[in-house]
């Protein structure tokens, strides 16, 4: 069976690895894409409720968001505990709403304007006293698609 | 300039894997793959002003009132339910078909009435939210298994729509109260 001993004893040839930085660079563009850089920085501390019957959002981006929670530490001496509610990069009354949807339909395109849905990402400990004003100015403003932002998880 | 040229030398393309590791490694710790989850509901219109407001002609064996006061308990049709029980009670008032004559006609009629407390709590609030939902989508999933032998999630848009016009999720939520006397 000399046959398959040809190339014996010669040891392995090296691997090229010209092709190397091609792979990095496809990885690399795929995470550069896929990547989404946090837009606000949060001033109210938000852990969602858990539940299980839960849809994905879609449509990213058509959702504007309302950050409620109490804030966190290093506003606390300025701003006290009790829930708030977060527009963009600042916090807000409930009365600054209205405006909040406007301003954010204004820089969508008027066909998708009837697709945009408005994402409560309220802590779990929040009383809904807070969650029912923002409703009802959600209403005022005509903004009925809503989303009680949720993580998958059993009680 | 006298010296000759001999061309471009070739540029060292080694620490090129290098590079692009690095920003391969930054672009991985800093993505996030979360999709946004949630509960999808839409807010009813606001009352027109003008418009009187219709005295519903609902029959009340049609209405399945849930109730959630300040410190979180459940008063489920006039009686005190643990959050537990919340599911059946919800699957049985819904699919009673006519049955039982304190529960709802059909399915398509039934409307489930959510009234909660501004001092109730929001994560009591998703519980009873997702509980409702979970009624729902079981009746949607057993009679969408029946007719098409697929779970509803699984089937396409039309058969969709034909099981959700059997079981259309009637959620009414009243205008908001105060009965609590927490803000």
């Amino acid at each position: 069976m000399s046959k398959f001993k040809k190339n014996g004893g010669k040891g392995m040839p090296a691997i090229s690895t010209a092709s190397l930085p091609d792979i990095v660079f496809m990885l690399l563009f795929f995470f550069m894409v896929t990547t989404v850089m946090r837009e606000t920085t949060l001033f109210v501390s938000v852990v969602t409720p858990k539940a299980t019957e839960i849809k994905k959002m879609e449509k990213k981006s058509l959702v504007s968001y309302i950050y409620i929670g109490s804030p966190v530490k290093r506003m606390q001496s300025s701003y006290g505990t009790s829930a708030r509610i977060q527009l963009n990069d600042a916090f807000a009354d409930v009365g600054e709403i209205q405006e909040f949807i406007a301003t954010e339909r204004e820089a969508k395109d008027e066909k998708e304007v009837p697709y945009m849905t408005t994402s409560i990402k309220a802590d779990e400990t929040v009383k809904m006293g807070i969650i029912t004003d923002v409703k009802q100015e959600l209403r005022k403003a005509n903004a009925l698609k809503i989303n009680y932002s949720t993580r998958k998880g059993i009680y | 300039m006298a010296s000759k040229r001999r061309g471009l030398p070739e540029i060292n393309a080694g620490s090129m894997a290098d590079i692009a590791f690095l920003l391969l490694i930054f672009f991985l710790v800093t993505t996030t793959m979360d999709i946004d989850t949630g509960i999808s509901r839409k807010l009813p219109p606001m009352p027109d002003e003008d418009q009187p407001e219709d005295d519903s002609q609902i029959n009340a064996r049609n209405i399945y009132v849930v109730l959630i006061n300040s410190s979180n308990q459940l008063l489920v049709e006039g009686e005190l339910m643990d959050i537990s029980q919340l599911k059946e009670g919800a699957k049985k008032f819904i699919d009673n078909n006519g049955i039982r004559e304190d529960l709802s006609e059909n399915p398509e009629k039934a409307i489930i009435s959510l009234q909660n407390d501004r001092g109730t709590s929001y994560k009591m609030y998703i519980r009873v939210q997702n509980e409702l939902a979970a009624a729902y989508n079981e009746l949607r999933n057993r009679s969408a298994l029946n007719k098409f032998g697929e779970r509803y999630i699984d089937l396409n848009k039309s058969e969709q729509k034909e099981i959700r016009k059997m079981f259309p999720q009637k959620i009414s939520e009243a205008e908001p109260k105060n009965i609590g006397g927490n803000s």
